[in-house]
């Protein structure tokens, strides 16, 4: 990379950041290509974290005593950080979950029961190339509900079918949730489209941001969609915390999903009411140190440009994708015509698993499975695929180690 | 690199290339599907018994990774001729091996089960090596049934 342009990454300074990286597996430097599994996490992540525990240890919102004003002041200032990453002005409508999978429990349930609620023959739908997170919790509830879920289908390149929408959307669709970038194949989907023929019918908008969030700026005022979510540690944050965005007036009309503390005004044992949106949404001591680290972690993100990290990022999967192509016996799996994240890829007469562990004892950490989208890979007709994925820390001397490993995996099934 | 080639050793390789006895049986006695969500490794094994009881036949169709191929295709050999009792036998000796708890050598006619004891160095592919054997195990304990490394 070129470190004296002001408009390029200095990917060796953001490397200092990440100490996780500075470690030999195997006896080889420690190359990480999974960050679409989990990010590796800042020290500014970690001090975020430590600090919570060492000074502010205090529950939020219930005391009056210093400790739980300052954990409840640095809590809340998320909400307003958060914010800010989206592009948003009211902080209420921020709610912290556990990340993407949570979020998307916690609207199958809920909007099931908006105004008059899922009507039997109702519509979702949703992508084949979907994550099961957003999969499952429609299935759920439509068993539950005698919705009907319908699947956008997509071509061999692994791009979502878009010319015969109006198949797919009707006056029947109640809410339509796609996910924005593909994890185990890296197209970024066509949202506009889709969003803008969802919302002709008035359907519902949900977009799960989870591989989107670390790659590229997203704004739900610009896709203009009604829900977004993401996970903080996809985002170079810690695990267990992750953020539902919800447009104010319909989170206001939502019933609450789980009950508990935090969530209510007041309780009797005849009936409670429920504290405003957000915080209605929030039943339970949340995950506070976590969500406090999410907010160091979009700080650290947004300070490095995120323009310059999406740039930074599709130069070195186009790399990884024109320099897997040029190799015999390699197969990049999809050819999106956006890619962000990963490239996916098989290699003649090895299994994706076996690859996996001779990359490994290399150093080299990427992901061989079904990437949580066993539909896809089932369309696709492959039981598994080799994942790259990359981070706003990786560069060509990470590519490099990749494509060796590739070769060493060759040698070994020669 | 030497430790992978430990691990993928000669006759792993080339079981995994031509497995053995990888046939669907005619009129099969017993089966069984096994499955490891971790990976992806699918085995539908299927076993013909003698008149006199033992495992005359077993046959098994895989889409899986080269170690659980080359283990299926292994235990096929091996167990052929075995009454249910040394199989069940052999499957504890063979899984106490890759899983690190035995240590001693094989006897003789197991020889064959040593190329998997690298194996023990990789917890994530354990249940490779062994997903056939409990697949063939959950046939012979249920007749039919689905076998899972979980
Ligand atoms: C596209 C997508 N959606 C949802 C999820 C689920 O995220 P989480 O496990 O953090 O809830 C993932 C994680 O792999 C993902 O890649």
């Amino acid at each position: 990379m070129n470190a004296g342009d002001p408009m390029s990454l200095n990917v060796h300074e953001i490397q200092k950041h990440f100490p996780g990286l500075n470690q030999q597996v195997h006896g080889h430097r420690l190359v990480y290509l999974d960050s679409a599994a989990t990010t590796q996490k800042p020290v500014a992540v970690m001090e975020a974290v430590d600090s919570v525990y060492r000074q502010d240890c205090a529950n939020v919102h219930r005391g009056v005593h210093t400790l739980s004003e300052r954990a409840t002041a640095r809590f809340e200032g998320v909400r307003k950080v958060v914010a800010g990453f989206l592009g948003i002005s009211d902080s209420r409508e921020v709610i912290f979950t556990r990340g993407v999978t949570e979020s998307m429990n916690l609207l199958a349930n809920t909007l099931c029961h908006l105004d008059s609620g899922f009507q039997p023959g109702d519509e979702i739908l949703i992508s084949s190339l979907d994550h099961h997170a957003n999969i499952v919790p429609w299935q759920l509830i439509s068993e539950k509900m005698g919705t009907v879920l319908k699947v956008i289908p997509c071509d061999d390149a692994g791009e979502l079918i878009l010319s015969d929408l109006d198949q797919w959307i009707s006056e029947k669709t109640r809410v339509v949730s796609v996910g924005h970038v593909s994890n185990a194949i890296g197209t970024v989907n066509d949202i506009d489209t889709i969003f803008a023929e969802a919302r002709k019918v008035g359907a519902i908008t949900i977009l799960d941001a989870a591989q989107s969030a670390p790659h590229m700026s997203i704004s739900p005022k610009e896709i203009d969609c009604d829900f977004l979510t993401f996970s903080g540690h996809k985002t170079y944050g810690p695990t267990g915390a992750g953020v539902l965005w919800g447009k104010k007036e319909l989170l206001d009309r939502m019933p609450p999903w789980q009950g508990g503390g935090d969530m209510i005004r007041t309780v009797s044992f005849e009936e409670s009411s429920f504290a405003e949106t957000p915080w209605k949404f929030e039943a339970g001591t949340p995950d506070i140190a976590a969500v406090i680290g999410l907010g160091a972690a979009l700080e650290f993100l947004d300070s490095m440009g995120r323009d310059k990290v999406c740039s930074h990022e599709t130069r070195l999967l186009q790399k990884i994708e024109s320099a897997l192509k040029s190799m015999d016996g390699v197969n990049v799996v999809g050819e999106p015509s956006l890619r962000a994240c990963c490239v996916s890829f098989t290699l003649d007469g090895v299994h994706p698993h076996d690859a996996a562990t001779i990359m490994d004892q290399n150093g080299v950490a990427i992901r061989a499975g079904h990437h949580c989208a066993m539909p896809l890979m089932k369309r696709l007709g492959l039981p598994a695929t080799i994942r790259a994925s990359v981070g706003m820390h990786n560069d060509e001397a990470d590519v490099e180690a990749l494509l060796e490993s590739v070769e060493a995996v060759r040698e070994i099934f020669a | 690199m030497s430790s992978m080639r430990e691990l993928y050793q000669e006759m792993i390789i080339d079981h995994s290339r031509s497995p053995r006895n990888h046939k669907k049986l005619d009129h099969p006695d017993l089966s069984a599907r096994g499955h490891n969500p971790l990976c992806g490794d699918e085995i539908d094994l299927e076993v013909k018994r003698g008149e006199d009881g033992v495992l005359s036949e077993i046959g098994f169709e895989a889409t899986a990774c080269a170690i659980c191929t080359a283990s299926a295709s292994i235990l096929t050999e091996t167990l052929k001729g075995k009454s249910e009792e040394d199989a069940r036998a052999i499957f504890h000796r063979f899984h106490s091996t890759v899983t690190g708890e035995v240590e001693d050598p094989y006897p003789s006619e197991l020889m064959k089960l040593e190329v998997f004891t690298g194996v023990k160095d990789y917890p994530s592919r354990v249940k490779c090596a062994t997903l056939a054997w409990h697949t063939l195990i959950q046939a012979l304990d249920e007749n039919n049934g689905e076998a899972s490394t979980e």
